[in-house]
């Protein structure tokens, strides 16, 4: 990196930075040279950084007065939402915040998908962006868990329950996870805890998400490498830090109309009646954001094969730099791979929406139609793809079809103008 | 800008869709105008307090209220009943306190601090004495129910005569708005049930409207003050994107780079 170089101005500056070379980091992350050509979808790791800091500030305020304990936990959260002072916005603030959060996670990875950012040499960010992701679902399944409703229950329930589906000794570990012979207080009191653990583990690895990232530098729209610092680049401040802020209010104008509008659309109903262990809901559902691997799951008619798919409907995504077999980056350039890649956004919609639906009839049939096309998609298509697709000119510079070098490239641009 | 708005409303419609997606059984409730929708919904604070006098006369003898307390009906933004008359509303119910030195149990008049006092000491007795059915707690009842508040003014006015064929057992109604049709609970109103102070009618209907507007502010006690800084939350929010996008579009146009 080219800011080995840099000197304090002041005497004191260069004591300290010569000890801990902490304004060497701030220099490198004000100069980091970013590609000037990156669109909004870019975006929207500021927004998840924004939204991790937002879970965690209003979390650790909601700790202080939420109790974990089955008798007491649903009552705290209405003592939060009446008595505590703007409880209700800290509370709503955090529900529909883990919406939002995944919500911009969606994107974040969908953008890499379209754009080739997991190939080399970003394979290491890639990953450590899965296990982030697998993270937040942990911690979200943990915090819908933590109020203690009729869905808190079930759906802990029917989660914890997918581990009886390993042989021998499933129904063990169930019980080690329970800690009793049913989702009960030690349940509620465990999930608490590691609720509280998880966010601090993903912001560890945002850490090394970022630092990962500033190796290489970012991907762009174009997918080329580009030298750093260029023509081609600018530095990360202000250009980028005004533009993420830009992005980032215009995502709190949706966050805030969520919190204030509509706090509750995203959530059951059935979650503001107590767990009552007694009685089931006639449909259990999980939030919104699981609903494409519930469908998955679902899908397949035996219990531990269909575990097994859902799992691996994740974790097929740590290897896909390796799936992929193409060296385009961009899907600017790759027309065929661009079709199958609205293809796959179409089906991971459809997913999720049969995972809200009862799993019969139709349903079950799209679902499981869908289930094999995800697979499909990643095992099938993509490393053929690679081989068999006619990609489109690469440009040699991201200045260069800005500036409109050859006709080609011109036309390259238009296509990538269409497409954001 | 123009590609921003595109990924703008594709949020919002993406938002949407999966919130749609969960409305699954589609039942058509009867509709009133809430007062209390849009962005600037606030309660009617008479409908409120002829609402709270339909729970308390009607309501209350089997429907619990655990997470309220006599003050809040005192509270800005919900019934804002006088504090004196809070506080003989709370006197007129009597509360089990102790244990005193003695170290006995004792009734004694109820305070503003005092939760709203329970019809049954337990579920069981109310089981017991509601044929076997629970009468649910109502502090948060019209968040714990897929339609709302129309499902609520619905189902206080769809009782009907069953339908020719179907056998309803001892002590169960027919309600067109039911899950399944069939409720334990027999049609809590009728035509001049309670005498409102205020003059107004009290027909099913009113007295339906008036009742589910005071269990939506009791299950959402704050909402007035949310839709108010909601409002101001968004403005600001939206005059400082304005800014902040002239400052981006200027400090950009020092780069050959579109923003």
């Amino acid at each position: 990196m080219s800011d080995h170089d840099y000197r304090p101005k002041s005497k004191v500056g260069q004591w300290f930075n010569d000890r801990l070379p902490l304004l060497t980091l701030a220099n490198h992350l004000t100069d980091y040279p970013t590609p000037k050509n990156l669109n909004y979808w870019w975006t929207f790791g500021g927004i998840l950084t924004f939204c991790l800091i937002t879970q965690i500030i209003t979390g650790l305020t909601l700790a202080m007065h939420y109790i974990a304990h089955a008798d007491m936990a649903f009552e705290s959260v209405e003592h939060i939402m009446r008595d505590v002072n703007y409880g209700w916005l800290i509370r709503y603030i955090h529900a529909n915040g883990a919406s939002m959060f995944f919500l911009a996670v969606y994107i974040h990875i969908f953008r890499s998908l379209f754009y080739g950012s997991y190939k080399a040499p970003r394979e290491i960010i890639w990953i450590i962006g899965i296990i982030i992701y697998l993270l937040m679902m942990a911690a979200a399944f943990m915090g819908y868990v933590l109020p203690w409703g009729q869905m808190s229950f079930w759906g802990a329930t029917v989660i914890t329950n997918l581990f009886s589906a390993i042989p021998l000794v499933g129904e063990g570990i169930v019980t080690w996870l329970w800690g009793g012979y049913s989702v009960d207080n030690p349940t509620l009191t465990r999930f608490f805890t590691l609720h509280y653990l998880i966010p601090f583990l993903i912001l560890g690895l945002v850490v090394l998400h970022i630092w990962a990232l500033h190796v290489p530098g970012n991907n762009n729209p174009v997918g080329i490498d580009i030298k750093k610092p260029s023509k081609d680049t600018v530095p990360f401040h202000p250009y980028i830090v005004i533009k993420d802020g830009f992005a980032l209010l215009m995502f709190m104008i949706v966050f805030a109309f969520f919190v204030f509008y509509s706090p509750n659309i995203l959530g059951h109903a059935d979650n503001y009646i107590e767990a009552n262990p007694m009685v089931t809901p006639a449909h259990i559902v999980p939030e919104w954001y699981l609903l494409p691997f519930y469908a998955i799951l679902r899908s397949v008619p035996d219990k531990l094969l269909g575990v097994v798919a859902m799992l691996s409907a994740i974790l097929i995504l740590a290897v896909l730099p390796w799936l992929d077999t193409s060296k385009i980056r961009s899907a600017v350039f790759r027309p065929l791979y661009k079709q199958f890649y609205w293809i796959l956004v179409a089906d991971v919609l459809i997913l999720g929406y049969v995972g809200a639906m009862p799993a019969e009839g139709l349903y079950l049939l799209i679902a499981r139609v869908a289930t094999a096309y995800y697979f499909l998609h990643f095992l099938v298509i993509l490393p053929i793809l690679g081989f068999k697709e006619k990609t489109l000119p690469v440009p040699l510079s991201i200045t260069e079809p800005v500036l409109g070098g050859s006709p080609n490239l011109a036309t390259a641009r238009k296509k990538e103008s269409k497409i954001e | 800008m123009k590609k921003l708005l595109k990924i703008f409303s594709v949020l919002l419609l993406i938002c949407s869709s999966n919130t749609f997606s969960f409305a699954a059984e589609k039942v058509d409730y009867l509709k009133t105008d809430w007062s209390f929708k849009g962005l600037f919904g606030k309660f009617d604070r008479a409908s409120l307090q002829r609402g709270y006098q339909v729970y308390t006369e009607v309501c209350a003898s089997c429907h619990s209220m655990k997470y309220l307390s006599y003050r809040n009906l005192a509270e800005k933004g919900g019934p804002e009943f006088p504090e004196d008359q809070a506080k003989a509303i709370a006197a007129s119910f009597e509360v089990m306190d102790g244990p005193n030195a003695d170290g006995e149990m004792f009734a004694r008049p109820g305070k503003l601090s005092d939760k709203f006092v329970m019809p049954y000491d337990n579920v069981k007795a109310a089981q017991a004495a509601n044929g076997g059915a629970y009468p649910p707690d109502m502090s948060v009842l019209v968040k714990a129910r897929g339609g709302g508040v129309d499902y609520i003014y619905s189902l206080l006015q769809g009782y009907e005569e069953a339908p020719s064929g179907m056998i309803l057992d001892d002590g169960v109604h027919y309600n067109k708005y039911m899950y399944g049709n069939k409720i334990r609970m027999a049609a809590p109103l009728s035509d001049g049930l309670v005498e409102y102070g205020d003059g107004t009618t009290a027909t099913v209907e009113q007295m339906s409207k008036d009742v589910t507007t005071f269990l939506m502010w009791a299950a959402e006690p704050h909402l007035e003050a949310r839709h108010q800084m909601g409002f101001k939350a968004i403005i600001y929010l939206i005059i400082l994107t304005i800014l902040v996008y002239f400052s981006m579009k200027k400090i950009w146009s020092r780069v050959e780079s579109e923003v």
